[in-house]
């Protein structure tokens, strides 16, 4: 059943992008790193499905966001669908406003874009703080998660006692399994608990960004958990919890490397201050990383029909890109893990006070 | 690189969303989940652990039933030893009054015979000397004069022979 649907998800995802080489052809060649970067990045709209009527128009059906900037110490509020398709430049205050390559521009009256030497954008750029794809997707999994463990909090308040039933059953053994193998696992018997409630948030929260950037079709296709701001920031989070609650000894043992000869020393603490640093700066660079390359992968496989043009290579791909999306499967709630068990790790390591 | 910078805006929201859900999860949902899993928990060990000590004790009370039927199999034992000796000494006490009773008897009727013997001995003895004397006085009263020479020299043939 669910191979069924992966197939069906594939032939959608394939339809998407037919229609995109349909375009492209018209131009020419298939433009098949426009299109991969096209779908792994941040875009102010949300794609739903592109076809061509009977009357052999193309239509573009796509979910307006809202758009939110900061220009003059004011923000400003639009409808991303203004920007599309717009044949004048949206007034903000005194300036005008053009988007261009998915970045807001500000500019004179006409919409002038002017490029360097490179083709990069000089103009300058408000501050942006839209609602993109990525936070939509985002709030939606927000959202999701709200529902299920404040459903499944109410459940087990109400029936905590019997084995778990339905929801229940699945959710269950992965919280165990945060609680149990991964902080009690990785942090001092008294100190683990408390790090639970965050450890839980935060393998939870990746892991279903993760599985929302897997659906290949609105409302998912964001690649959130691929975008390095996302992982940054979870990043930025994982390194307060190691350090604001870091012990005494944590920090003697960075600052002062007690135990070693002096020249070592003047070697070994400038190596574990930047270690501070590099510990959650690797987990950001995995996070995305991994996730990115799989939906590369994914596009890059679909791509080679329209590269080849011949429908014969079709199977290849799809099959490719079935045993890809297993693998996907795999390595959302695998990377999911890694990012939690690590971010325990070094929990462990910081607030224990006898190992260092 | 397009991909490798960081967009404020999403960083803003990502720390918003995750703040929020840190926040909302951590007072609503895990401390419920997790007390419940916790109580279950330790429901589950108690149980086992009240299981484990309701084994034990059966097994005790099995080895005290045990004991108590071994004690009670040894006493009866005992008590059975105990009547078969008795009534072995009853029969031997028994048997030895019963010989010493025959015996008792026996000397009685011994000694009863041995008297009415010596009595009728000498009942016969004085019978037998008078009628000597009396046979003696007629001989002599015919033959003799002297009487009370010859009856003292009877009597003591007759003390001689004594009769035994």
């Amino acid at each position: 059943m669910r191979i069924l649907f992966i197939i069906f998800f594939l032939l959608v995802t394939s339809l998407n992008l037919q229609a995109s080489s349909e375009h492209a052809e018209e131009e020419g060649a298939v433009d098949a790193f426009g299109l991969i970067m096209g779908h792994i990045s941040d875009s102010h709209q949300w794609h739903v499905i592109d076809y061509t009527n009977r009357h052999g128009h193309p239509v573009h059906i796509s979910m307006p966001l809202p758009v939110i900037l900061w220009h003059d110490n004011q923000l400003w509020f639009y409808s991303s669908d203004s920007f599309f398709h717009a044949e004048h430049p949206v007034k903000i205050g005194n300036d005008h406003l053009v988007l261009e390559d998915g970045h807001f521009y500000l500019t004179d009256h006409e919409g002038t874009i002017i490029r360097d030497g490179q083709g990069s954008i000089t103009n300058p750029s408000p501050l942006d703080f839209s609602i993109t794809k990525n936070v939509a997707s985002m709030i939606l999994s927000m959202l999701l998660l709200l529902l299920i463990f404040l459903s499944a909090a109410k459940a087990y308040a109400r029936y905590g006692m019997p084995p778990p039933k339905g929801f229940r059953a699945i959710l269950e053994p992965l919280i165990l399994f945060v609680r149990d193998d991964i902080a009690r696992s990785q942090i001092d018997e008294d100190k683990a608990d408390k790090f639970v409630p965050f450890l839980l948030t935060l393998f939870f929260f990746i892991w279903i960004n993760n599985l929302i950037g897997i659906v290949p079709f609105f409302p998912g296709g964001s690649n959130l958990s691929g975008n390095i701001s996302f992982t940054a920031t979870l990043a930025v989070f994982a390194f307060l919890a190691i350090n604001i609650f870091a012990s005494k000894d944590y920090w003697k043992h960075i600052f002062i490397a007690p135990g070693m000869p002096f020249p070592i020393k003047i070697l070994l603490v400038p190596l574990e201050f930047v270690g501070i640093f590099i510990k959650p700066f690797a987990l950001m660079i995995r996070l995305f990383a991994n996730i990115t390359a799989g939906h590369i992968i994914i596009l890059s496989l679909i791509s080679i029909i329209f590269i080849l043009k011949s429908i014969y290579i079709a199977p290849v791909s799809v099959l490719l890109s079935l045993v890809m999306f297993m693998l996907e499967l795999l390595v959302a709630v695998l990377q999911a893990y890694i990012f939690t068990l690590l971010t325990a790790l070094f929990i462990g390591m910081s607030t224990s006070k006898t190992e260092h | 690189m397009e991909l490798l910078t960081p967009s404020p805006g999403l960083i803003f929201w990502t720390s918003l969303t995750f703040i929020i859900l840190l926040l909302v999860l951590r007072k609503f949902a895990w401390p419920s989940i997790l007390r419940a899993l916790k109580v279950r928990e330790e429901t589950i060990s108690f149980a086992l652990e009240d299981a484990q000590r309701a084994k034990e004790e059966v097994e005790m009370m099995e080895q005290k039933r045990r004991k108590i039927i071994g004690e009670a199999r040894k006493e009866k034992d005992a008590i059975l030893k105990e009547a078969r000796q008795l009534k072995s000494e009853i029969l031997e006490e028994a048997k030895e009054a019963a010989g010493k009773e025959s015996q008792r008897l026996l000397e009685k009727a011994n000694q009863q015979i041995e008297k009415q013997k010596h009595d009728a001995l000498a009942e016969m003895r004085e019978t037998i000397g008078r009628l000597s004397l009396e046979i003696a006085e007629k001989i002599l009263k015919e033959e003799l004069s002297q009487d009370d020479k010859h009856k003292k020299v009877i009597n003591t043939y007759l003390r001689e022979m004594n009769l035994n």
